[in-house]
């Protein structure tokens, strides 16, 4: 299944939850934030929030700033 | 000894609050942190690397001792800038957000305009909103109407070291205010921090001059040290300025005169 990710093309197993694709990418849940399809997610509706073909996710973690 | 103070209902002993970027490694940055004794940090909202593990800045900050502050830095429309408050909120552990708007590249100025905007939709949004903006009291006062819950003035353009270019402004700015005023960007060194501090403002805020330093650690002691100076001078009421000079020494008892 393709999706956008973070503004480029990307092959997933799916559909699949956002937990399970940050599981996938071996990305921390804890340490992150996710957008699907310009929506931002709470937390709490990354198990239950499924991500489908087409779909355009973000996910956005902190780096260092001013 | 030193005065706390208080933004949105959280207090602070510390009044110097420091960025993450552009340190020379994720280690001096800890060290730097440390040594200015900040109890709040910026951090940036990024695009996670996908192709790559890489370190995480978080595991050089403590959460128990450092507050997160995350930032809308390179957001140019207020969507942009709305949208990564948002998803800084949900990264991180507060609905606290510096807000910038950015209205030129090469000098990055706010667009008063849109930060205004940006400000009504985040506050009336629950967020504690902290905007980043030029030194005119005006502006100030709308941020300040529009909710926010300090505001940032900025000395000089980021990154550009040049100090408090308006200092009677900033003044002005502070005199105004009924929330807490934070010089935000263009301090260089140590004497840029104390004046703003002299002028009655709250708290500074760095990144550049601490991580831009030759040596990152010793600046950022060295600010520490400024910013107490600063805000130690303020409350204890500096001489007045005269155009003449006025003796130290008694008149009196001269000796052969």
């Amino acid at each position: 299944m393709t999706i956008t990710l973070n503004g480029d093309p990307h092959d997933v197993p799916g559909p699949l939850t956002v937990s399970d694709l940050l599981s996938h990418l071996q990305i921390d849940s804890r340490r992150v934030a996710v957008e699907l399809n310009l929506v931002v997610l709470k937390r709490h509706a990354f198990e239950t929030t499924t991500i489908n073909e087409g779909d355009d996710v973000e996910i956005v973690n902190f780096v260092g700033g001013g | 000894m030193a005065t706390s103070f208080t933004i949105a209902g959280r207090t602070f002993r510390s009044r110097l609050i420091v960025g993450t970027g552009k340190y020379p490694s994720h280690a001096i940055m800890r060290a730097a942190h440390e040594a200015s004794g900040a109890e709040m940090v910026t951090v940036a909202v990024r695009r996670v690397d996908i192709t790559r593990q890489t370190e995480s800045l978080l595991d050089y900050i403590d959460p128990a001792r450092i507050f997160l502050l995350p930032n809308t830095a390179a957001c140019y429309t207020a969507d942009e800038a709305i949208r990564t408050a948002q998803l800084g909120r949900e990264a991180g552990m507060s609905n606290w957000v510096k807000l910038e708007v950015i209205g030129d590249k090469d000098t990055l100025f706010p667009d008063n305009e849109a930060l205004l905007e940006a400000t009504r939709v985040l506050v009336s949004d629950g967020f504690v909103v902290l905007p980043y903006t030029n030194d005119d009291p005006v502006m100030c006062r709308k941020l300040e109407e529009a909710g926010a819950a300090a505001v940032m003035p900025l000395g000089a353009p980021i990154g550009s070291g040049l100090g408090i270019q308006n200092p009677n402004n900033i003044r002005i700015i502070k005199a105004q205010a009924g929330v807490p005023v934070i010089v935000d960007a263009g301090v260089g060194t140590a004497s840029d921090a104390a004046i703003a501090m002299e002028l009655g403002v709250d708290g500074v805020l760095m990144n550049t001059a601490i991580a831009g330093a030759e040596d990152p650690v010793r600046m950022a002691e060295a600010m520490r040290l400024a910013v107490q100076a600063g805000r130690l001078a303020y409350e204890s009421g500096r001489i007045a300025r005269r155009m003449y000079a006025s003796a130290s020494s008694p008149f009196e008892g001269v000796v052969g005169r």
